[in-house]
Order: structure tokens, then C-alpha cells, then sequence
């Protein structure tokens, strides 16, 4: 127990770094995935095709594979940033097509009764998507989007694991390898910390969802 | 989070978006060709065909402008060479046979790790998912805590966790044929996916019609057989395509291994010939599209398995 009360100053940075890069993969993740989803439900072909090919190439490579080509593969094409930085794009490319998927499902689940009858009473375009469709998808997408960024919480360990700087991972990992702490309490201090992210976000979630939830 | 909002996510969560790729599946099946009417948009008249036909091609002309863009930057690079590319596609270089003997053992060291990993977390997470079923009341409280701790922490933490803790307190693989680190890989995979398998199973067997268990009960099954006669015989049934998308997870999943460095899997293997000959862009995009090619066969087979089972027990 000494490993995690001696270093609990390094483990807390640790975690609110591991929380700022949840946070800005988050945001970015809905930004893209959004723009993905809007680009695979329009009705323009290659707009869809694009967002198809995204989603098809995006969602069946691994995480690490996506990190290594940023990380090894950008600066060779001039792309230079920091693994910070390239380790959050990695993330949000990747988060995006599951973003996208969700979102879309959200939009499928919204019967075409209630688009016809919104047509039906003259609704215009944008009104029908403003007052009647888009706010029954967003109502529906909000269990499979949180499910999806609660795994981009635990995603962002892979992240940390390559190294971008002081998270929880390279706290655990430093104290481990560097400094001779016995490996069973650091990792679990490393292990509860990810718990304190994950186990909030699931509660906030189900309060969010209990909020939405649309009584059919 | 509430028992029965954690249920329903679990479904969804578990497969990773597999959901989604059955939907993805159903759609490609009926989109295609002009637009129809979607609850997004009516089927198009004349000019909103016209505004389409405009919009297609300033979005090609766009995407295809884009697509210029990146070549010509990898091109300005020097990275369409044919020494870089040359070890991976042109038979005649000195460097081709060793390299793709050397990706070959990598994949099978990935397929390895991914079909021990299935198997092992189907045993244990059937096992898990009936005990949580068939335990009564408060007794099933450690078990459904266990459950969540271990959904809730990262694989890759879990991996590191395994392959730094183990040996520390005297766990020994190196009896086990494979490699440790394969042993320390599958160990965290298996630790993670049973769970996920373990609610799997749970969720399939709560969609039985009631009255399969109460059938079995009632013509004098012992609840034991009840459970393995009549409801997981049916449930993994429905459950085949979830776990086909859970086998994606889990061989998306070995690549972890190479972040760590403990076990020389596909990336591994590819991370480190791309130092040697420095082409990480050619490499890393030909290990995307190996991992690419054999998860979208996977998720294939999951769409079509899907679609014979919902056919086969709607006529029951």
C-alpha cells in the first residue's frame, strides 16, 4: 500500500491528465463522428460512400494499428506533433466511425410514420428534421453513444500506454519499472484510477438515459 | 448504474458496435442506386434530383481533390517509392521473402492468441453466466461486482497488469507450451471477454420466450438441466452472431500486445521491420488492410449467421 499513499500527489496528476485526454477525445470524437454520420445518411452518393468506406476501414482496424501509423507514420510525411497530439487524433479517428454508427442507428430508430406524418401536416425539410426527426434520433442515439464513449474511455489507456506523457499508465509504468515498486499495488492504483473514470461515467450516463428515455 | 439500464447497454456495448454493423449490413442490402425515401428525406422529385446530381459531383470533386492532396504529399515524401514499398509488393527484392515470412508468423501468433482467447472466454463466461443466473438472490452480489470491475478496466491495463503481476507473485507459464507473453496476453483477454461473454449468454437466454423454462420445470427437469438442455442449447443459437462480433473485438484486441512489447504478434512484427527499413507508412498500411480483410470477413459471417438464425426462429 506504501507504492500508492507515498505517490498519491503522481497519481492524482496522473488521473486528471488521464481524464483531460478522455475529454478532448470526447469532443473530438463527436465533432468527427457527427460530420461521418451527417455525410453517410445524406443523399448524395459519394458523401455516403465515403462515409461507408470510413466506418468499414476505421471500425475493423485495431486501435494500436491506427495509433502506430499516426504516431511512426505522420512525421514522416511532415506531419509533426507532439504524441499527445497524435495520440488524441489516433483516438478520435477511431472513436468517430463507432460515434457515426451509433448516431445513424439512433436515426433508423425513429419509424418513417412520424417523417410522413410531419410531411403530411407541411412540414418543410428542415422543420421536420428540426421538430420531429432529429430530436427522437438524438433521444435513441444516446445509450449506444454513451456505450461508445465509455469504451474511449478505456481506449485512452492504449494511448497512455504509448507513452504520451504523465497519465495514469506512465505513472504506474514509471513507479514499476524505474523506481522498483512491487507491481501489484501501483497497477492497482493504475486499475482503480481507470475504475474512478469509467464507473462515474456509466452512472452519468444512466441518469442521462432515465432523462431521454423516450416512454413508447 | 440501474440493473436494467445496464442490461440493455451490455448488449450494445459488448459487441463493440456490432450492433451497428448488423444495421450497416441491412441497409447496404437495400440502399444503393438512386435515393429513396429515408425518414431523413422524401423520395426525391426533379429538382431535388437536380440538387443531388450537383451536390454528387462538387462532393467527388471534392473527396477526389483531397485524395490528390494526400498522394501528392506522400509522393513529395518520397513515400510511394519503390524502396519503400518495394520489400512488401515486388517479388524480386531481397527483402520480400523474408518480410512476409516474418508477417506470416506474426498473423499466426495473432490468430493463435485470438482462438486461445475465444475458446477460453467462451468456457469461462458461460460458466459465469450461469452461475450469475442460476445463483440465488444476494448470493450473486461478489459475482455481478467481479462482473463490473473487471468490464469497467481497460484490456490493455489488464494485459500489463498479467504480464508484470503474474510473475511477481510466482504464477509460472513458461510450463505451458507458446511463448509467456502469449500466455500473459491470452490470460488478460480471456479475463476481460468472459465478462463480456458472461452477459452475452445472460442476455441470450432472458430472450427466450418464458415459457421454454417453465415447460422444462414443469415436465420434471432439475433446474441444472433446465439451464442446459433447454435454454443455452437455444440461446447460443441467438447469441452466434454477438459472438462472432465479439471474436472481432478479441483479435482487434492481441494487437494491444505490441504497445507493451511482450509478445511478437502482427504489429509487433511489423513495428519492428518497419524500423529496419524504415517504411512505417507502407508497413503499417499493409498490417490495416491484413486486420481489415479478415474482420470484415467476420463481420460478414456474423450478418449472414444473424440473418438465418432470425429467420429460423421466426417460424417458430
Amino acid at each position: 500500500m506504501d507504492a500508492i499513499t507515498e505517490n498519491l500527489g503522481l497519481f492524482g496528476r496522473g488521473y486528471l491528465l488521464s481524464l483531460q485526454l478522455c475529454l478532448w477525445g470526447l469532443a473530438g470524437s463527436l465533432v468527427l463522428g457527427t460530420v461521418v454520420a451527417a455525410c453517410r445518411v445524406s443523399p448524395v452518393p459519394p458523401l455516403r460512400a465515403f462515409g461507408t468506406v470510413w466506418v468499414g476501414v476505421v471500425r475493423n482496424c485495431p486501435l494500436t494499428v491506427v495509433l502506430f501509423a499516426f504516431a511512426f507514420g505522420l512525421p514522416e510525411v511532415g506531419v509533426n506533433g507532439s504524441y499527445w497530439w497524435l495520440g488524441i487524433a489516433a483516438l478520435v479517428v477511431y472513436t468517430s466511425a463507432f460515434v457515426c454508427e451509433a448516431l445513424r442507428s439512433g436515426i433508423n430508430a425513429v419509424p418513417a410514420g412520424q417523417a410522413e406524418a410531419a410531411r403530411a401536416i407541411g412540414l418543410t425539410f428542415t422543420q421536420s428534421l428540426r421538430s420531429v426527426v432529429l430530436p427522437q434520433a438524438f433521444r435513441s442515439s444516446v445509450p449506444p453513444v454513451g456505450s461508445v464513449l465509455i469504451a474511449m474511455i478505456k481506449n485512452s489507456a492504449v494511448v497512455g500506454a504509448f507513452g504520451v506523457g504523465r497519465d495514469l499508465f506512465s505513472v504506474g509504468n514509471s513507479l514499476t519499472s524505474a523506481q522498483g515498486y512491487a507491481a501489484l499495488p501501483v497497477l492497482t492504483g493504475v486499475a482503480v484510477g481507470y475504475l474512478l473514470l469509467t464507473l462515474p461515467a456509466g452512472g452519468a450516463l444512466a441518469a442521462v438515459e432515465r432523462k431521454v428515455a423516450i416512454a413508447r | 448504474m440501474s440493473p436494467g439500464t445496464g442490461t440493455t447497454r451490455t448488449a450494445e456495448a459488448t459487441t463493440d458496435g456490432a450492433t451497428a454493423a448488423r444495421g450497416a449490413g441491412r441497409s447496404s442490402v437495400a440502399g444503393g442506386g438512386a435515393p429513396r425515401a429515408t425518414v431523413l428525406y422524401d423520395a426525391p422529385g426533379p429538382r431535388a434530383r437536380r440538387r443531388t446530381l450537383v451536390g454528387s459531383i462538387a462532393a467527388t470533386l471534392v473527396i477526389l481533390g483531397l485524395l490528390a492532396l494526400v498522394v501528392r504529399r506522400l509522393a513529395d515524401a518520397g513515400q510511394l517509392s519503390a524502396e519503400r514499398w518495394g520489400p512488401l509488393l515486388d517479388p524480386s527484392t531481397e527483402e520480400f521473402p523474408q518480410v512476409w515470412r516474418l508477417l506470416g508468423l506474426g498473423l499466426r501468433s495473432t490468430l493463435t492468441a485470438a482462438a486461445l482467447a475465444i475458446v477460453g472466454s467462451m468456457v469461462l463466461g458461460t460458466l459465469i453466466g450461469v452461475a450469475r443466473m442460476m445463483l440465488p438472490g444476494r448470493t450473486r452480489w461478489p459475482l455481478v461486482g467481479f462482473i463490473e470491475l473487471l468490464r469497467g478496466l481497460p484490456v490493455v491495463i489488464a494485459i500489463y497488469f498479467t504480464s508484470r503481476v503474474l510473475p511477481d507473485v510466482g504464477v509460472d507459464v513458461s510450463g505451458l507450451p507458446g511463448a509467456d507473453g502469449l500466455w500473459y496476453l491470452v490470460i488478460a483477454l480471456v479475463a476481460y471477454n468472459m465478462v463480456v461473454i458472461a452477459e452475452i449468454v445472460r442476455s441470450g437466454v432472458a430472450s427466450l420466450p418464458r415459457g421454454q423454462r417453465e415447460a422444462a420445470l414443469s415436465v420434471g427437469l432439475t433446474p441444472g438441466q433446465t439451464m442446459r438442455i433447454v435454454l443455452l442449447s437455444q440461446a447460443f443459437r441467438v447469441m452466434l452472431p454477438a459472438l462472432i462480433s465479439q471474436l472481432v473485438v478479441i483479435l482487434k484486441d492481441t494487437s494491444l500486445a505490441a504497445v507493451l512489447g511482450i509478445y511478437p504478434e502482427l504489429l509487433n512484427r511489423a513495428n519492428r521491420i518497419a524500423q529496419n527499413l524504415d517504411n512505417p507508412i507502407p508497413m503499417f498500411i499493409t498490417v490495416g488492410i491484413i486486420f481489415i480483410a479478415i474482420n470484415a470477413a467476420l463481420s460478414r459471417v456474423a450478418v449472414v449467421v444473424e440473418r438465418r438464425v432470425s429467420r429460423s426462429t421466426a417460424h417458430r
